[in-house]
């Protein structure tokens, strides 16, 4: 049966109930019109003056780069974590797989308030740092990068576990009958196994992580240059110059539509 | 509001269908209630986050001498509830900290009748309880070593802490321009930050958390704060009422009490 074909014959086969229809276009909408709202309101004129003003791009580029760093961050541990928990074997596991997501379903500004508590100058590890070596994480651009990992690592975590899962594991296992180390199947059989599921967890990871804002102006402050990112930015300028916040938040959707755009072979095109 | 928020969100829904464009919550719009000389409902009062204390007193105050009635507030920066005012949020009272903010919901055309100032406040240097950092005036805002919050420069309290650094000829070096005055104060109550620029009302509703040191310039960066009613506020008679305790020598006496000038 040709693909053409079988797209047409679908709708016959699964018999939606005509009255899912109307609600299924609300939902449409609901999702679509605050985007086509931004398009509409952006000023299109002005964009260039608006988007590569210095402020815009300092922001821009401060976004892009605390992103990568947590996701570099959050996949240089969350790796390990997830295979500890697809593949250990341990006395509550499924409390630790549960405590990991904590932070998914965690208000950001919970997270911005529990990291103060943790790691601020008077938090239960950060007092010992700062009394120590002197060294105060909040207001630094070391804090945005923290906090952008906290909330979006379990985005990491899960994808990977996932994919491990998906993963034989009697191929671990040849590969250990065949004389290889634990940590060379780890590498050369495990790795490559979820390179995708893990390439998808990073994406998403990043994603999130550009957009946090809640435990970002929490934790780090907003400093322009230091701690202002794009979602602060977009924030703070909303107050003096809607406009200029909606030609940002613009440029944040682009960016947001590249990234969607680069997973589409993985979520845009539906399972059949 | 008398609206829960689910309504809030449905409506956003149904506005999306193109079905309705009223909530749920049915709160009727235009037409003012016969005046009856008994106040009820609720009054909606967007205020400056400086007055969140002595506001919230007052709305107390004001629920137990008109039974019936509510204030519901929304404390957040000027800068904030302007935008929101602007974006069309039902309101009937706002509060701002600064002419300036006031004059931005006026220009849209938001306002009935002329803003009136309540009253007046003046900046004051916050440090956490003990002074850790040993800050001991405005100058010690250039050092960088230290840790310092300032508010934004986009809101009321960030424009009158730029125009005392102009005046003391001071170029501060801050670490975080935090969104509005409660949250620079958060800074420091959390000892977070090594001092901080707030109101002076701030630091007496802080109580013993934070430590306040007054600096010779604060005199001449005085910030106005004005009220007014709003022209789409659904509960008109109401907010009129509350305006008018505000500005009563009762509501004085309150606001003074919490370390405002009065006008």
């Amino acid at each position: 049966m040709s693909r053409r074909r079988q797209q047409h014959a679908a709708p016959h086969r699964s018999g939606l109930p005509g009255a899912l229809v109307p609600l299924a276009v609300v939902g449409i909408l609901f999702l679509l019109l605050p985007l086509l709202g931004l398009l509409v309101r952006a000023p299109w004129r002005t964009l260039g003056d608006e988007l590569f003003n210095n402020e815009g791009l300092t922001a821009l580029r401060l976004s892009l780069e605390c992103a990568s760093l947590a996701t570099i961050l959050c996949a240089l541990v969350g790796v390990p974590l997830a295979w500890l928990i697809a593949r250990g074997r341990f006395r509550g596991k499924g409390l630790l797989r549960a405590l990991v997501i904590v932070p998914l379903v965690l208000p950001p500004v919970v997270g911005g308030v529990a990291l103060f508590t943790a790691f601020g100058r008077r938090g239960i590890v950060g007092s010992h740092l700062y009394d120590a070596f002197g060294i105060a994480l909040p207001f630094t651009t070391s804090a945005v990068v923290v906090a952008e990992a906290f909330v979006a690592m379990p985005f990491l975590v899960i994808a990977v576990e996932g994919a491990l899962r998906g993963v034989d594991a009697r191929l671990d296992e040849a590969a250990a009958t065949l004389g290889a180390s634990r940590w060379y199947t780890f590498r050369r059989v495990t790795l490559p196994l979820v390179a995708p599921g893990l390439a998808a967890g990073a994406v998403l990871c990043w994603a999130r992580a550009l957009g946090e804002f809640g435990a970002t102006i929490t934790f780090a402050g907003n400093f322009p240059g230091t701690t202002r990112t794009m979602p602060v930015e977009v924030y703070i300028t909303l107050q003096q110059d809607p406009t200029a916040a909606i030609a940002l938040s613009l440029l944040l959707l682009l960016v947001s539509v590249a990234v969607l755009a680069g997973l589409r072979e993985r979520w845009l095109t539906t399972p059949g | 509001m008398s609206r829960p928020p689910c309504g809030t969100a449905a409506a956003a829904m149904l506005v999306a269908l193109g079905v309705l464009t009223a909530g749920c919550g049915g709160s009727s719009g235009g037409t003012p209630a016969a005046s009856s000389s008994k106040l009820t409902g609720t009054v909606t009062v967007l205020a400056a986050s400086s007055l969140t204390e002595s506001f919230t007193a007052l709305g107390k105050t004001f629920e137990t001498q008109h039974p019936g009635t509510k204030v519901q507030f929304s404390f957040a920066a000027s800068s904030e509830l302007a935008t929101q005012i602007t974006g069309g949020a039902p309101a009937d009272v706002f509060a701002s900290a600064s002419p300036a903010t006031m004059q931005q919901v006026s220009d849209d055309g938001d306002t009935t009748g002329t803003p009136r100032v309540f009253v007046r406040n003046t900046l004051e240097i916050a440090v956490p309880s003990g002074n850790p950092a040993g800050v001991t005036g405005l100058k010690d805002f250039a050092n960088k070593e230290l840790t310092i919050a300032l508010c934004a420069p986009e809101v009321p309290c960030g424009v009158a802490a730029t125009a005392v650094f102009k005046l003391a000829g001071i170029t501060p070096h801050p670490d975080t321009l935090e969104s509005d005055v409660k949250a620079t104060l958060t800074k420091v109550t959390l000892g977070e930050v090594d001092a901080a620029l707030v109101y002076k009302t701030d630091v007496k509703a802080a109580g013993g958390k934070v430590q306040g040191l007054d600096f010779p310039e604060a005199a001449k960066a005085v910030n106005d704060y004005p009220i007014v009613v709003l022209k789409n506020a659904p509960n008109p008679t109401t907010a009129a009422a509350f305006v008018a305790l505000v500005e009563s020598p009762q509501g004085q006496k309150v606001l003074s009490d919490a370390g405002f000038q009065l006008p």
